[in-house]
């Protein structure tokens, strides 16, 4: 919980109190915000900021019966969904995405596995499984890609990132992030447009110690 | 600019409300009272202090923890109008921003358990459950939300504490209010939705960095309650 140093960035953390970022991007958020106390504060500094948005905004006269349609509605209990809560390295986002059930693992060869947790015209989400030792697979993403681990760490150009940490990267970064020796690396990953494994090289996937 | 009339200025003269227990005529849905709410502390504020706790939060922990009805009308009257002028700006129609508005104002009253006044101020709050209620319906989306943080069924309310966001949020206010108005209407357009991360990442520089330092602070207030809240 101390150790996390790559945090949400203010214009991202501004976009999701907003809820204009995509849905893929906005999982990967409330799952840092689930792990992160900092970025719950920043967040609920955002919020500060769009409730005085909201409550000075000029006011406009309401129907005469909307009060009481509010008033009728008190009685009536919503449907409670479940509510999911943080399973091993899952957080509670990450759960509820998956409707508490495990992920489906896919291998992709050498160990390296990837569950997708939902693809759609907004981008894509998923969990990917990194070996210790071994390299994440090189890919191109067309704009923002955010990355969180959840457990062990993995590094970069951009530095090392351990559990809570997030990565942005921007449009067009080559990228080749490694899990660090030991634990085996596990991620959640945002895309914006269909995720395309570049390369399929061999070398990418030996463990850093056998080359 | 009528500052005086100004009804978001906080600074409450309320005298009905110095204890924030409702007296029995406030309540009279007593019996919808549920044995959660019945767990937690009052707020029992000396004089001095409940001058200075707003009035929209005292109705809003009524309405909490004595599923007060009265305190929700206020409520309703309070916010309702400014919430549908917030949802109109963002282009929605008339009659479609008062069913939001009805939906909010109910998700208000059911969700009350989980307001916390150390954390969120009222509009804070709504304004999130607004922003909620408006991609379900715009973009048929779920927000994906953090987890809730657990709590003390039993928590002491700390008035000086709640005062002291409520300032916070009141220094923000008027920083916002002290922009140039093209940077403010950025601002405003950041928060009502109509930017997107890109086009907010490329204004930071002007509007958001502005309010950025009030932000900071207010950061600082609320990393610091919830540190209080792993520790309990
Ligand atoms: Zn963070």
């Amino acid at each position: 919980m101390t150790s996390i140093t790559h945090h949400i960035s203010p214009p991202l953390l501004a976009a999701y109190a907003a809820g204009t970022l995509p849905e893929p991007y906005a999982l990967v958020v409330a799952s840092h915000i689930s792990m992160c106390d900092d970025c719950r504060a920043a967040l609920g500094a955002h919020e500060a900021a769009g409730g005085a948005v909201m409550e000075s905004s000029a006011a406009q006269a309401v129907s005469d019966d909307l009060k009481a349609r509010v008033f009728d509605g008190l009685d009536i209990a919503p449907v409670a969904g479940p509510v999911y809560q943080k399973s091993g390295v899952f957080p509670a986002p990450v759960m509820e995405a998956l409707k508490g059930k495990p992920p489906k693992w896919k291998s992709l060869g050498f160990g390296v596995r990837q569950s997708v947790i939902s693809r759609s015209a907004a981008g894509s989400v998923r969990l990917l499984y990194i070996p210790g030792g071994q390299a994440v697979p090189e890919h191109s993403h067309n704009g923002l890609e955010l990355t969180l681990v959840l457990q062990g760490a993995f590094a970069d150009e951009d530095g090392r990132f351990g559990v809570g940490d997030l990565e942005i990267a921007d449009d067009d970064v080559q990228h080749t992030p490694m899990a660090e020796v030991g634990d085996a690396c596990i991620c959640l990953a945002a895309t914006g447009a269909p995720l395309r494994f570049a390369s399929w090289m061999p070398r990418l996937f030996q463990p850093l110690f056998r080359i | 600019m009528d500052q005086k009339n100004d009804p978001k200025s906080f600074g409450s003269r309320n005298v009905g409300m110095l204890t924030l227990e409702p007296s029995s005529c406030d309540t009279p849905n007593s019996h919808a009272r549920h044995p959660r709410s019945m767990a937690r502390k009052k707020v029992r504020l000396p004089k001095q202090e409940s001058q200075q706790i707003s009035d929209q939060t005292s109705w809003m922990l009524a309405v909490r923890d004595a599923r007060d009805r009265q305190a929700f009308g206020r409520l309703f009257d309070y916010y309702a109008p400014r919430l549908k002028g917030f949802v109109m700006r963002t282009g929605v129609p008339a009659a479609q921003a008062e069913d939001i508005v009805q939906e909010v104002m109910i998700s208000v009253w059911h969700k009350a358990a989980q307001f916390d006044p150390h954390r969120a101020q009222v509009s804070s709050w709504i304004y999130q459950i607004a922003r909620n209620r408006q991609i379900d319906v715009l973009r048929k989306e779920n927000r994906p939300m953090p987890e809730e943080l657990m709590q003390d069924e039993v928590q002491t309310e700390d008035a000086s504490q709640i005062i002291a966001l409520e300032q916070e949020a009141d220094t923000l206010r008027q920083a916002l209010n002290t922009l140039k108005p093209g940077q403010r209407d950025m601002v405003e357009k950041a928060y009502l939705g109509e930017l997107s991360h890109s086009e907010i990442q490329e204004q930071t520089g002007l509007p958001l960095g502005t309010i950025k330092s009030r932000i900071r602070l207010g950061l600082e207030k609320l990393r610091h309650e919830l540190k209080d809240i792993r520790q309990s």
